[in-house]
C-alpha cells in the first residue's frame, strides 16, 4: 500500500462491498415487495430507500406507515431503532475529522452497518490513509447503489405478489436472522430475551409505547449481565460484536 | 402528502444520528455508559419488534397453540438462524414452514 490513489482506494472499497451486496440486495427486494403490498405508492417506497438509506427502520417505517401509526411514534422508532449508529459515526470520526464539511454530510449519509464493517477495517489496517476517505466512499456508493436497484426491483415485483402469500412475515423472518445470527455472548441474549418478553406482555400499550419499554428494560437486563460478569471479556472478543474506536474518553 | 414529510422527517432523523457524533464528538464525547448501552440496542429493539409478530399474530390476543401458525414458523426459523448462522437460509426456511403450514391447515381444515 505504499502509492495509493483516489482511484485506487475507491476501487478497492467498491470490491469490499462486493461480498456483503450478495446478502442485503435479496432484503432490498423484499423492502420493495412488502413497502408495496402494505399500500405504499411505488414512489414513495423508492424515496424511502434513498431518503432514510436504513434497512432495519425501512422494514419497520413502511409497516407503521401502512397502518397509518402516528409520525411522532414512527420517528421515535426510526430514532430507536438507528441509534446504533452513533457508535459507527463516534468510530470512524478520528479518521475523519480533518476533510472538509460536505465530505463529512456525505460519508455520514452513506453511514451503514455494511459500510462501516469493511471501511473500518481499512482504516485499522493502516499504510497510507491519505486517501482512504475514497475506500469510504467507494464502500458506502457501492451498497447506496446496491440498495437502490435491488428496492426497484421489488417495488417492481410487489404489485403482482398476492396478501394469500403472508409476505408481511419475512419482517420477522429476517430481524430472526439478524438478532439470532448475532447474539454472540450472554448479555446480548438476555438484552434480546428480556426486551421481547416484555414487548409480548406490555404490547397493548398506547402508542407502541410497550416497544420503547421493552428495548430500555432490554438494554438495561444486557448492561446488568455484563456489568455482573466476574472476569472481564477480552477486548478481541467484543469487537466482532461492537465497533470500538481509537477515541480515548 | 403526510407520508412524504413522515418519510422526509425519518431520513433527517437517521442522517442526523449518522452525522452528529462525526461532526462535535471532539466537544462532547460519549460517556462510556452510554456507549455500553447502545451495543444493546439491536439485540433489544428487533427481539422487541419480532416476538410479539410470533406470539401476538398479525397484532391480536396471546396465542401461544399449535393453531399459531406464525409461532411454529418462526420457531423453526430461530432455530434454523441458531443452527446455520446465514440470515438468507433463515428467510427461505421461516416463510417456506408457514406457506406449508398454511397449505395443509387449507386442505384438511
Amino acid at each position: 500500500m505504499n502509492s495509493t490513489t483516489p482511484r485506487s482506494e475507491f476501487l478497492a472499497g467498491c470490491r469490499s462491498q462486493l461480498p456483503i451486496i450478495m446478502g442485503t440486495m435479496p432484503f432490498g427486494m423484499i423492502f420493495g415487495v412488502l413497502a408495496v403490498s402494505a399500500g405504499l405508492p411505488q414512489s414513495l417506497a423508492q424515496s424511502m430507500s434513498f431518503i432514510v438509506f436504513a434497512g432495519s427502520s425501512q422494514f419497520v417505517g413502511q409497516q407503521m406507515l401502512g397502518v397509518g401509526e402516528p409520525a411522532l411514534i414512527l420517528l421515535l422508532t426510526t430514532l430507536v431503532i438507528n441509534l446504533r449508529h452513533v457508535l459507527y459515526s463516534a468510530s470512524v470520526e478520528p479518521y475523519i475529522k480533518h476533510l472538509p464539511a460536505r465530505w463529512k454530510y456525505l460519508l455520514a449519509y452513506l453511514l451503514t452497518d455494511e459500510a462501516y464493517a469493511t471501511t473500518i477495517v481499512r482504516y485499522r489496517q493502516g499504510g497510507e490513509l491519505r486517501h482512504a476517505h475514497w475506500f469510504f466512499l467507494g464502500a458506502g456508493f457501492t451498497l447506496w447503489f446496491s440498495w437502490q436497484l435491488s428496492t426497484a426491483v421489488g417495488v417492481f415485483l410487489g404489485k403482482e405478489i398476492p396478501p394469500s402469500w403472508s409476505l408481511d412475515f419475512t419482517m420477522a423472518v429476517t430481524f430472526i436472522g439478524i438478532v439470532v445470527v448475532s447474539l454472540k455472548d450472554r448479555a446480548s441474549l438476555a438484552a434480546a430475551l428480556s426486551a421481547g418478553i416484555v414487548a409480548v406482555v406490555a404490547f397493548d400499550l398506547p402508542s407502541k409505547l410497550g416497544l420503547m419499554l421493552a428495548a430500555l428494560i432490554g438494554i438495561g437486563v444486557g448492561m446488568m449481565v455484563e456489568n455482573n460478569r466476574p472476569i472481564a471479556q477480552p477486548q478481541a472478543d467484543k469487537s466482532t460484536n461492537a465497533p470500538h474506536t481509537n477515541f480515548h474518553e | 402528502m403526510i407520508l412524504w414529510l413522515t418519510v422526509l422527517a425519518m431520513g433527517l432523523v437517521t442522517f442526523a444520528i449518522r452525522l452528529v457524533p462525526i461532526l462535535a464528538l471532539e466537544r462532547f464525547p460519549i460517556p462510556p455508559r452510554l456507549r455500553q448501552a447502545l451495543r444493546f440496542v439491536p439485540p433489544a429493539v428487533l427481539s422487541a419488534i419480532v416476538l410479539p409478530e410470533l406470539l401476538r399474530p398479525q397484532n391480536g390476543p396471546l396465542d401461544v397453540s399449535l393453531g399459531n401458525l406464525r409461532l411454529i414458523a418462526g420457531l423453526l426459523a430461530i432455530l434454523v438462524a441458531w443452527r446455520t448462522r446465514n440470515v438468507l437460509l433463515t428467510i427461505v426456511a421461516g416463510m417456506g414452514a408457514l406457506w406449508i403450514l398454511q397449505a395443509i391447515v387449507n386442505r384438511f381444515a
